[in-house]
């Protein structure tokens, strides 16, 4: 390990964390909020008692989840551009960048791992609890806004923390459509100034202390809300 | 907006003349199975060895397991893939290094791949073997002792055989896994079936085609995997032994 370059490393921090960076976690706080909302909406179709609702919802979720998620990049960074042209009515595909791509993906891909905590959730409920407010003479929208939702979210934060690390470890794969994430600015300088090595080990460094420090957080959360329920 | 579709491409030559682009997409799926069920071994083997000692009560055999998991848990995918195809090699002894380097395609790629994939999936296999043994009762276990078995004895014949039959649901949706993260193989070379259906993408310009003949192909994997599972759950079962319900799963 004589050779080891920290220089490197060092000379290149800027440019890693205030690009790299950056790009990673707008991207993993976007794609978690934007989830975790089309999640919600999906566990609530696939609760519904009307079944084609139900249906639609469930198949979505299958076909996200039976998919890799590489494949699934792929396919929102073909299909994106395709989508823009029909609802803008433009003859061509347009143009929408590996940003709003990778959005785009990790929104509607995560929805489906989203929807299924939050499924857990809101039958985490008991059933008393939805009979009283309908009793008391509440609408649907208003039981689910007042009632369940607020507990179900509150019982499955945890589990949704822990679904939004695996997010923010996930989004490295943007790096098969070029994006410059976290990890992609680490390889463009590795292979620029061929430091592979250095640059990778860094890299693996970085993400283990940001998501441990993270997974030790939620476990503290975790043990707190225990307590208090 | 213009889209020429074109399934017929799925029988069209690819440009490596092996046959069809179908054909050529069968042969990635075979690659997909190789690297996951390659990888599958090292998981079961290692996972359950490390997650029964984590349930086991010598405290250092404890902590070195939760190290373990915590380290392999806590680096994307990606990133280690990276790892083992590019750092390993180079901090290995030049000679061992330099013939990883020079094995011949695709088994440059494959082996990293499976190493990678495997020692990551066996931290899954060892979450839920843990969870699997710390399922049973505490009487299972003091009932071990209180016959005279030793504690391997109480492993052997008591807690492992009830608690590998409660993982197996849980370990259906971790192979499923196993056989979905080898596509991030492709980064290194690996030409399994994502990586192929981008090939054949670049090559024929039928986006659409290319992708969906590979989810359809992924659909098919996943309907073979359950079914098989569920054969298997059925074949090991024990009269009177009530599996263990399914909880959340927070996984890719």
């Amino acid at each position: 390990m004589g050779g080891f370059d920290w220089e490197v490393i060092r000379t290149s921090l800027p440019y890693l964390f205030k690009v790299g960076m950056t790009f990673t976690i707008t991207l993993t706080v976007l794609a978690m909020a934007g989830g975790i909302v089309f999640g919600t909406l999906l566990a609530m179709m696939r609760l519904s008692h009307f079944k084609p609702l139900s249906m639609l919802a469930g198949g979505y979720v299958n076909l996200m989840r039976s998919m890799p998620l590489v494949l699934v990049i792929f396919w929102f960074y073909f299909l994106v551009p395709f989508i823009g042209a029909w609802i803008l009515r433009e003859p061509r595909p347009i143009p929408v960048g590996t940003f709003y791509s990778a959005l785009i993906t990790f929104t509607m891909f995560e929805a489906a791992y989203y929807c299924e905590i939050m499924r857990a959730g809101i039958q985490s409920i008991p059933r008393g609890q939805v009979w009283s407010a309908y009793a008391l003479g509440l609408d649907y929208w208003r039981t689910m806004g007042h009632i369940v939702l607020p507990q179900a979210f509150r019982n499955m934060i945890p589990v949704l923390l822990t679904q939004t690390l695996i997010l923010f470890q996930d989004t490295s794969l943007v790096y098969v459509i070029s994006a410059t994430d976290f990890l992609g600015a680490a390889s463009k300088i590795a292979n620029r100034d061929y430091r592979l090595v250095e640059m990778y080990s860094f890299v693996a460094v970085v993400y283990f202390v940001i998501s441990f420090g993270l997974s030790l957080a939620v476990r503290r959360l975790q043990a707190r809300i225990a307590v208090v329920r | 907006m213009y889209y020429h579709w074109n399934w017929g491409i799925l029988f069209a030559q690819e440009p490596g003349g092996t046959g069809t682009y179908l054909h050529y997409l069968v042969v990635g799926l075979g690659w997909t199975f190789a690297t996951a069920l390659a990888a599958w071994a090292i998981a079961l083997v290692l996972g359950g060895v490390i997650g029964t000692l984590r349930t086991t009560d010598r405290p250092w055999v404890v902590r070195l397991g939760n190290g373990y998991v915590e380290l392999f848990r806590n680096i994307p995918l990606l990133v280690q893939m990276f790892l083992w195809y590019f750092v390993v090699p180079e901090l290995l002894p030049k000679g061992v290094g330099d013939w990883i380097k020079q094995m011949p395609p695709p088994w440059g790629s494959y082996v990293p791949a499976v190493l990678c994939l495997g020692l990551y999936t066996s931290i899954r296999v060892a979450e839920q073997t843990k969870a699997g043994i710390q399922s049973l009762p505490r009487g299972q276990r003091l009932a071990g002792t209180a016959m005279g078995l030793t504690q391997l004895q109480t492993y052997r014949y008591v807690i492992l055989p009830q608690s590998f039959r409660i993982m197996l649901p849980p370990l259906t949706s971790e192979f499923m896994n196993v056989i979905k993260n080898s596509s991030v193989a492709l980064t290194i070379g690996l030409l399994e079936l994502t990586g192929r259906a981008k090939s054949m993408q670049e090559f024929s310009f039928q986006v659409f085609e290319s992708f969906a003949a590979a989810t359809v192909i992924y659909m098919l994997t996943n309907l073979v995997v359950v079914l098989g599972m569920r054969w298997l759950e059925r074949k090991v079962r024990v009269p009177g032994l009530i599996a263990a319900g399914t909880a959340p799963q927070v996984a890719h």
